[in-house]
């Protein structure tokens, strides 16, 4: 410390020095009227678009769906109930095909620099909406690449046959087949509704391709300005139809750091951080500037192997591979204690949840003996892939993946661990390069099926977000009988199957589901963890001391 | 002097020509997919390759290859970034300010400081003040500058909570961007917070500057010292030290004018410095400077963008070495010769 005085009095003389101390600690103005009920965010990554039909990272997802856009329909976060949100009523037919939605007329959209609405939010700029997705003649249907991950991986072109106004404030839904998981797909941060009217004056305009650049939504914000690895800029709607949001400004500053964001977290730059390290949550904790907000979350971390490349293809070596790792060490090295041990991929606060799946066993002689069988008795050499970013479900991959080389030396298995930037990671995984993957999954539902198709059907294969490379007709055949039938004792009955028949196939090894930490500065209230999506910044506001 | 600024450009000519030599060969250099290096576009589909491969002339001989990656640059159009699929230019027009603005406050401030210290230093040197400026000056050019940030951040921003760790103004300061440099946009802004942006920028900007200034100012420091103590050791302050000027007449009139003149060459020399130590500086206090982005770009093996990255900072090194080589020379008419 001593050396740290000495050095600071250089370059500046001492009487410079106390100067400046005086002038920085004596004459602190009085913030701005804008500054002072703005928030800032400190968001770990810059979003990908500002359309959530077009994005899956919860990053994204984070900064721009609650906060820009409503949806048809939410969810309660504290019950998982269905709730209005732009559509007040619904009724479904019989037969479980069409679902009929009775709009808000009250809602406007965003008034901005690029945009002034001339109606109210109706029912075309739901079929506007939807269309987009699975209207291939639809104007903007190709902008951004056409790519809609999250409705390519629950086979929603395959689903809704049509969307149509029936009159401005009535839209029908119809679908090919029954599916009791239609409703909680509209509740989903990626089902937001855009406004057909400014995407008209786009293509008038001929810039199509600022819709997604530059948003227009209903919801408690609107887009102000966006530097990019910078910041997002979002201001208030007075409009809003909840009415009652509290910042008049809302920052996103992008810290990719770690170490970064905690900095300015303990310096008052930043009002909330998401996702603090596990590791350094302690520290935080102490703290009095700052509390620890923890939930529990829909997610799971997984080993998915790639089923298609030998000798993954076998079940004995998957199997063998399974038995090898010593998990509870890596929930304590990785999790530092804050996770619960997966029995399988549906975490144990889902109501399909198998409570009868044996307990993953742990033990690299039997693991031994399994690869002997399956004609490896000298094991082999492979890859196992860990992504190069830290997610809720997986908060350090790179160094789970050391602990799994270890494990795998035992049953002399040979591992090497591979990682690119995230971008090509997720492209070569999507072109299953991979022989193994440590990822996972966090839902955007509190419906169960949502950790079933979206990672391991024969659709999600195609799409490429099924990092097992699995497509199994058996396994397929069951998750789709749970789409059929609203009734959820059958639902049940077959999702506790589906999850026996993983369990047996073991096309991955589930690892994990993780508790949901966030960090804000005790000065803010009205911020609570959402379990099912992004994070809503609607009620936060800053308490004055 | 014409002569002498001939034989300049002359010189100058053929190191862009080696410059752009270089930076023409990186695009064939690099790893990856010669199209896409030039280009910066991440999908080219096979009709985008073919019209991209008349439009770069990779159809064409080498020679005029380059000759067309000369126009290209001199068009301003530069390819497009990896990462953000924007035009590099464009990106670049809004880095470089935030560089030019810290490095130039630095290298201000080391000369504020620096050269008065130097001269106190040389003046009585043997002396306790001497001393201990020599000692500081020795301590702070050897410091790593990454520590020496950090340890600054640690004490007035985490430790002290004075000032932010981080940026260029409080992120809920909106300031409408117009030329780039802060202090400058937030003057010329319409704005009813003015006043308190203002002061917030200055905050922002108070331990980058600082860390910056660190290096050059120790290098001015000896440099100042050495250059005095030289000419005072010259036969003509002797001279007018026996025609019986006092110190300070002899100082000020004959001693400051003859040593400070090398400190000239010396800004050019410091420059090429600075922009590498700026680098350091901005990725410590998430400066959002040119050098930030180009380090990012490199771990990001985004080509485009580090071809266009260096082209620009060693233009920006090359001519202000040019510049202050020819000031000096204006100055000094000896050095006109050879």
């Amino acid at each position: 410390m001593n050396l740290t005085i000495n050095n600071f009095h250089y370059p500046m003389s001492r009487g410079a020095v106390l100067a400046a101390l005086l002038l920085i600690a004596g004459c602190q103005p009085q913030l701005p009227e804008t500054a002072r009920s703005g928030l800032v965010y400190c968001s770990e990554g810059s979003p990908e678009s500002f359309n959530p039909q077009l994005v899956t990272s919860g990053t994204t997802i984070d900064i721009i769906s609650q906060q820009l856009y409503d949806r048809l329909v939410d969810i309660n976060p504290d019950n998982g109930d269905i709730i209005a949100g732009l559509a007040t009523d619904w009724q479904v037919s019989t037969d479980g095909t069409s679902y009929q939605f009775t709009l808000r007329d009250d809602v406007s959209f965003h008034t901005t620099r690029y945009f002034s609405p001339g109606r109210n939010f109706n029912a075309d700029d739901v079929v506007f909406t939807f269309n987009r997705i699975t209207d291939p003649l639809h104007p903007f249907h190709l902008q951004g690449g056409g790519v809609y991950p999250y409705f390519q991986s629950v086979d929603w072109a395959g689903l809704v046959k049509q969307v149509e106004a029936i009159d401005s404030s009535t839209v029908v839904f119809e679908l090919q087949r029954p599916d009791s998981s239609f409703l909680s797909n509209l509740t989903t941060d990626f089902a937001a509704i855009l406004s057909a009217e400014y995407g008209q004056q786009l293509l008038a305009d001929k810039q199509p391709g600022q819709i997604d650049r530059l948003p227009i939504g209903t919801g408690p914000f609107r887009f102000r300005e966006y530097q990019k690895d910078i910041l997002v800029r979002l201001y208030r709607n007075n409009d809003y139809w909840r009415g009652d949001t509290q910042p008049e400004q809302l920052v996103f500053d992008i810290v990719p750091n770690n170490a970064r964001r905690m900095a300015k977290l303990f310096t008052h730059e930043c009002d909330i951080v998401s996702y603090p390290r596990v590791a350094e949550l302690e520290l935080i904790a102490a703290r009095p500037d700052v509390t620890v907000q923890e939930s529990t979350s829909m997610n799971v971390g997984f080993w998915a192997f790639n089923t298609q490349k030998p000798p993954f293809d076998q079940l004995a070596v998957r199997q063998a591979l399974a038995m090898a790792i010593n998990r509870a060490a890596i929930l304590q090295a990785v999790y530092y204690g804050q996770a619960t041990p997966a029995y399988g991929i549906l975490p144990p606060t889902s109501w399909a949840y198998n409570d009868g799946l044996p307990a993953p066993v742990y033990s690299p002689a039997k693991a031994r003996t399994l690869l002997a069988e399956a004609g490896y008795p000298n094991g082999f050499t492979m890859d196992i892939w860990a992504m190069p970013v830290q997610r809720l479900y997986n908060p350090n991959a790179l160094k789970m993946a050391e602990l799994m080389q270890a494990d795998l030396a035992q049953i002399g298995v040979k591992a090497n661990i591979v990682s690119y930037e995230w971008n090509s990671f997720r492209q070569k995984l999507g072109n299953f390069e991979h022989d193994s993957v440590l990822i996972g999954w966090a839902a955007d539902n509190p419906d169960p099926d949502n950790f079933f198709r979206p990672l391991l059907s024969c659709a999600a294969r195609d799409s490429g977000s099924n990092r097992a490379n699995w497509c199994d007709p058996l396994f397929d055949e069951i998750i789709s009988k749970a789409l059929l039938t609203a009734n959820q004792q059958q639902r049940r009955a077959l999702y506790l199957t589906a999850q026996q028949y993983l369990h047996q196939q073991q096309p991955l090894v589930a690892i994990a589901h993780s508790q949901r930490f966030q960090a804000i500065s005790s000065s803010v209230s009205g911020v609570t963890i959402n379990p099912y999506g992004g994070i809503s910044l609607q009620h936060a506001a800053r308490v004055e001391p | 002097m014409t002569r002498y600024l001939l034989r300049r450009l002359f010189l100058m000519a053929f190191v862009f020509l080696a410059l752009s030599l270089l930076a023409f060969s990186l695009s064939y250099l690099f790893p990856g997919d010669i199209v896409q290096n030039l280009s910066g576009l991440r999908q080219i589909d096979d009709s985008q390759r073919q019209q991209l491969i008349s439009y770069y002339q990779l159809d064409h001989n080498i020679l005029q290859q380059y000759l067309a990656f000369l126009t290209r640059i001199a068009h301003g159009d530069w390819g497009q970034s990896f990462a953000s699929q924007q035009p590099l230019l464009q990106e670049i027009q809004l880095l470089l300010p935030a560089t030019l603005e810290l490095a130039s406050y630095a290298l201000l401030l080391s000369f504020v400081i620096g050269i008065p210290l130097g001269i106190v230093a040389a003046f009585k040197p043997d002396s306790f003040v001497g001393k201990s400026i020599s000692a500081i000056a020795m301590v702070g050019y050897s410091l790593p500058i990454f520590w020496w940030g950090l340890l600054l951040i640690m004490f007035f921003s985490l430790a002290l909570g004075l000032l932010p760790s981080a940026g260029r103004i409080g992120v809920l300061y909106e300031i409408p961007h117009s030329s780039g440099f802060m202090l400058y946009d937030i003057l010329l802004a319409d704005i009813d917070y003015r006043s308190e942006a203002l002061y917030n920028a200055l905050q922002h900007l108070l331990l980058p500057t600082i860390v910056l200034a660190t290096f050059p100012t120790t290098v001015m420091i000896s440099f100042v010292r050495d250059a005095m103590l030289n000419v005072w050791e010259q036969n003509y302050i002797k001279t007018a030290r026996a025609k019986g000027l006092n110190r300070g007449q002899v100082l000020y009139r004959h001693g400051l004018r003859n040593a400070l003149l090398p400190v000239i060459r010396q800004i050019g020399l410091q420059f090429s410095t600075l922009i590498t130590l700026a680098m350091l500086t901005e990725v410590i206090f998430s400066w959002p400077g040119i050098g930030r982005w180009l380090i990012d770009s490199i771990y990001q093996r985004n080509y485009p963008a580090i071809q266009a990255g260096l082209l620009v900072i060693s233009t920006m090194v090359i001519t202000i070495n040019m510049l202050t080589e020819i000031l000096h020379a204006f100055f000094n008419p000896l050095a006109r010769r050879g």
